[in-house]
């Protein structure tokens, strides 16, 4: 009797799991998957082919952006976990008490606004009649209105500010669970600041680097309010694309094998930054 | 089995696929009786508790309750409290709130519920901390606490898991009397176990040493101490020294013993007489080993042996000793009577065979 | 690098420069935001005209209209809110229902299952909204066109803005709740248990007091989530726009400080939501 009750409760707890994922998540994806092999003849027959993937790799505007996606995305990545690195230390190992937990919620603030009111601050700063440009020139050091924004530097700063919650949390996270002494035993064995960074802080770490790094690259792969907004004429993104294929083109059959090939560079990317550093989605995310 | 017996268990089996935890245990606890399982860390005391409290469930056996078979009662129908290793007081309530918690299930109105918190608060001594949350207290408060959450219910039985066990040396000393005096006020009988001897002993009326899922003895602390059944009671139970040797004769329940030198020593036979020759063992204890210049009475046995340091501890200061591969510790009294051990000179250690005892080996 | 290693007087003050910097950079796109939904100028930008609270205000008859008269803005806001509404209490029970199977139940296939959960986190949110799309609406059509029925509940609507966001929300509830139930001491239940308490009474009474704290959290995080996100969200509206698609395709009309004055509102009841989750947990901490 007691083996039946759990039975039952374990299917009744896999039963929404199980909706959630299937109808939600797989079934979906591999419907999407489905679609970007087929060919749409007429309005109402189709056949299988591969012509949305030849779209792709002949029209040199698709896989340019691709790629410029892919390499922005990282290097965004890498500046963020630059930039991030050396707060969550002071955070984590520096501040003391009080001035910790509200350095790490000042951390957080920024996240109380959406994408689109954090691009908008930026475009309301970048721009040319916005604040950065009438600071130069109330300074002197510009005679006229100075454009900042429409750049990919712009674009970069406006990627980096999105992730940076994500990079310093788990950053925070993981130093925090580093016991000082370890630094301090590396000291005294004879280590100098680089070589601890690099043979007792930064392997300890890892995991928190690695979350940090996949989420950031996700978030960046796939964000679109920031690029559109704050690119230029020729930044493109690729999420853009697939956009305009389902909103303004009606080609679904195109945005499907877009969205596809994006899903595979992401998931690509996740693999390997675990593999290469050792590391299991599990131990990362969960 | 007698019918005061609070607790009475027959022939309890628990497998855990080809490992046996507890391995046939019976036993009987009279009402009102302090009752400890000693033994070591994965002798299967934990799951035996476990058991009695009803998250688990025996493989074989009977357990009965002032009589009343408990097999298929869910633990939350059991006339039976536990205290837990690490209390489990609730963290998201106060200390009354834990209290009553009990009572709440039982259906007791609010005024009663009130009243008998405050009432076992005061017979615990902590009166006036119901609206206290159990993190704000300390070690001892919080076990305290744990205490009167189960005995407010006023319980037929009381398992204690190694309650103990996390609060810092002084303070365990100070609840091991303090524990004792409880249970004596309340009059509840507590099943209690531990790992730790010195609590066991202090505390219980009875003890049984388990080791690898069955009882080797039950018996007051006394008898454990100046009795042991088999060679494990003896080494586990408090502070002993061990000398292996054969069998040389018996003369009116005394063993002759031959050491590995030739040294031929005495001790009282535990136990069924094995053959002559037969390997057996010597445990003597630290404070039966008498510091002897030259032997003292003719009765007494003697062994030569190699001083190799001394180990000041105030009153349990001891010296320790080889003999040929063996090492043995004889307390020094610090009276003065000592005399001055320099490492390596030659000390002669007595004993009366009286205070010895040797047990066959070749049987676990 | 840490305190008890020796630092330069130098570095410490670069240090200290550097994390003065990063805050600023933290702040400065927000604190823009909100001072121009105060600027009595028709475009958020300097020079400083005044302080006004037209862009909240005012009703229309001096050519400007103030978020509490624009009714655009305001059916956005209450569309927003009913969607985040729906997803919290889904995303949450979801959550709960998830930490339990995967904290407290054995079953075979635990691993594979638990990675499947986590999939969502390594999906873009714009492939998540194109997939629903292409499944559902497909769905959609195909019974519109050969069965003549019509799934309105499929087409892109609220319906399918609340499973999207459900998708990846879902995952991060279950995160935030399963945390929390794995630092529960199961010894608890066996306590209540021995106390008298029957195992569905455990639950409610010592269970899920315990759990409360991050239950509230993960509401709070998938609230705001919900109203924050637009990836996902953009690619399945219908008719009814939330209010960040809505905001969207006002900035692209040109901006106004009206978009300033929601963003400060949106600011502020993130911060009360947040202060309130942390000031919950704080109390209950002691």
């Amino acid at each position: 009797m007691n083996r039946q009750v759990s039975r039952l409760s374990l299917w009744l707890l896999l039963a929404p799991f199980l909706l959630w994922i299937l109808l939600l998540v797989l079934v979906p994806h591999l419907q999407m998957l489905r679609v970007s092999f087929q060919v749409r003849e007429s309005w109402d027959t189709l056949e299988w082919g591969l012509s949305q993937y030849r779209n792709f790799f002949t029209e040199s505007y698709y896989w340019r952006t691709f790629v410029r996606t892919g390499v922005m995305s990282l290097f965004t990545t890498f500046l963020t976990l630059l930039v991030a690195f050396p707060v969550a230390w002071y955070i984590a190992k520096l501040a003391r008490g009080r001035s910790k937990g509200f350095l790490f919620l000042a951390c957080l603030i920024p996240f109380w606004a959406s994408e689109l009111v954090r691009t908008y601050g930026w475009m309301i700063l970048l721009r040319e009649s916005g604040v950065f440009s009438a600071a130069l020139q109330a300074l002197g050091w510009a005679d006229g209105p100075v454009e900042m924004l429409y750049n990919d530097i712009a674009v970069i700063v406006g990627l980096v500010y999105n992730g940076l919650l994500f990079m310093v949390v788990p950053l925070v996270t993981t130093l925090e669970g580093m016991d000082d002494t370890l630094v301090e035993a590396g000291y005294d064995l004879g280590g100098g600041h680089l070589t601890v960074l690099r043979e007792v802080v930064v392997p300890w770490a890892m995991p928190g680097i690695v979350s940090g790094c996949i989420v950031v690259f996700m978030l960046t792969l796939g964000s679109y309010l920031t690029p559109i907004l704050m690119g230029g004429k020729d930044s493109a993104w690729f999420t853009q694309q697939i956009f305009t294929q389902f909103i303004t083109r009606f080609n679904w059959e195109q945005g499907a094998a877009l969205g596809v090939l994006l899903l595979v560079l992401s998931s690509l990317m996740v693999w390997l930054g675990l593999r290469l550093t050792g590391q299991s989605l599990r131990k990362v995310m969960g | 089995m007698t019918q005061e017996s609070d607790l009475s268990c027959q022939g309890l089996v628990r497998r855990f696929g080809a490992h046996t935890a507890v391995d046939h245990v019976s036993l009987d606890v009279p009402a009102g009786a302090f009752f400890s399982i000693l033994g070591p860390s994965g002798c299967g005391k934990t799951t035996l508790l476990r058991l009695l409290a009803g998250f688990d469930r025996p493989d074989e056996g009977e357990i009965r309750i002032r009589g009343q078979r408990m097999n298929e009662v869910p633990p939350n129908r059991r006339p039976v409290n536990m205290v837990f290793q690490h209390l489990a007081l609730f963290p998201t309530m106060t200390v009354g709130d834990n209290i009553a918690y009990g009572l709440k299930r039982q259906k007791v109105p609010a005024a009663e519920r009130r009243r008998r918190v405050a009432e076992v608060l005061e017979q615990v001594g902590l009166p006036g901390l119901a609206d206290r949350n159990p993190q704000e207290l300390s070690g001892g408060q919080r076990q305290r606490v744990a205490l009167a959450r189960c005995l407010v219910l006023r319980p037929t039985l009381l398992l204690l898991d190694e309650p103990l066990g996390a609060l810092d040396l002084k303070l365990r000393e100070q609840m091991k009397v303090e524990l004792k005096h409880l249970q004596k006020a309340f009059g509840t009988t507590f099943v209690y176990i531990t790992h730790d001897q010195s609590e066991a002993m202090v505390m219980s009326d009875q003890v049984a040493v388990m080791r690898a899922g069955r009882f080797e003895q039950v018996a007051s602390p006394e008898q454990l101490y100046r009795e042991p059944a088999t060679p494990f009671v003896a080494g586990f139970v408090g502070d002993n020294n061990r000398l292996s040797g054969e069998l040389v004769g018996l003369d009116a329940g005394l063993a002759d013993v031959r050491l590995p030198d030739g040294t031929r020593v005495r001790g009282r036979l535990a136990g069924e007489a094995p053959a002559k020759g037969a390997p057996v063992a010597l445990f003597v204890r630290p404070e039966a080993l008498v510091l002897a210049g030259e032997a003292l009475r003719p009765d007494y046995a003697t062994v030569r042996t190699e001083v190799r340091t001394t180990l000041f501890d105030g009153a349990n200061s001891r010296v320790e000793v080889r003999h040929g591969d063996q090492t043995l510790y004889a307390r020094l009294p610090q009276d003065g009577s000592a005399p001055r051990l320099t490492e390596g000179s030659t000390l002669y250690l007595a004993w009366d065979p009286a205070l010895a005892r040797v047990f066959a080996l070749g049987e676990p | 690098m840490i305190r008890s290693v020796p630092r330069s007087r130098g570095f410490d003050g670069l240090y200290l420069a550097y994390m003065v910097a990063f805050f600023l950079y933290l702040a400065l796109p927000l604190a823009v935001t909100a001072v121009f939904a105060f600027n009595d100028a028709p475009f958020p930008s300097l020079p400083w005209e005044g302080f006004t609270l037209d862009w909240y205000l005012a009703n229309g008859e001096h050519g400007r209209t103030g978020l509490f008269h624009d009714d655009t803005l305001l059916s956005a806001l209450w569309t927003s809110t009913r969607v985040a509404f729906w997803v919290t209490v889904v995303s949450v029970a979801l959550g709960c229902a998830n930490a339990v199977l995967f904290e407290r139940l054995e079953f075979r296939g635990k691993e594979f299952l638990y990675l499947l959960m986590l999939l969502p986190l390594v999906i873009p949110g714009v492939i998540l909204g194109v997939s629903i799309l292409v499944f559902y609406s497909g769905l959609a059509n195909e019974a519109s066109r050969l069965w003549g029925i019509e799934l309105d509940l499929f087409r892109p609507g609220l319906p399918l803005v609340v499973m999207g966001q459900v998708a990846f929300i879902g995952t991060l509830a279950t995160l935030v709740i399963a945390a929390r139930l794995r630092k529960f001491d199961r010894q608890l239940e066996e306590a209540a248990l021995n106390l008298g308490a029957t195992p569905v009474v455990a639950w409610f009474t010592v269970t899920l007091p315990w759990l409360m704290p991050s239950i509230f959290g993960a509401a709070a995080m998938a609230f705001l989530m919900s109203f924050e996100n637009f990836n996902t969200t953009v690619m399945l509206t219908g008719s009814d726009t939330p209010l960040t698609v809505a905001l969207f395709n006002r900035l692209r009309e040109g901006s106004t400080p009206v978009l300033n004055a929601v963003a400060l509102l949106l600011m502020l009841a993130s911060a009360l939501l947040a202060f309130a989750v942390l000031g919950r947990g704080r109390a209950r901490n002691g």
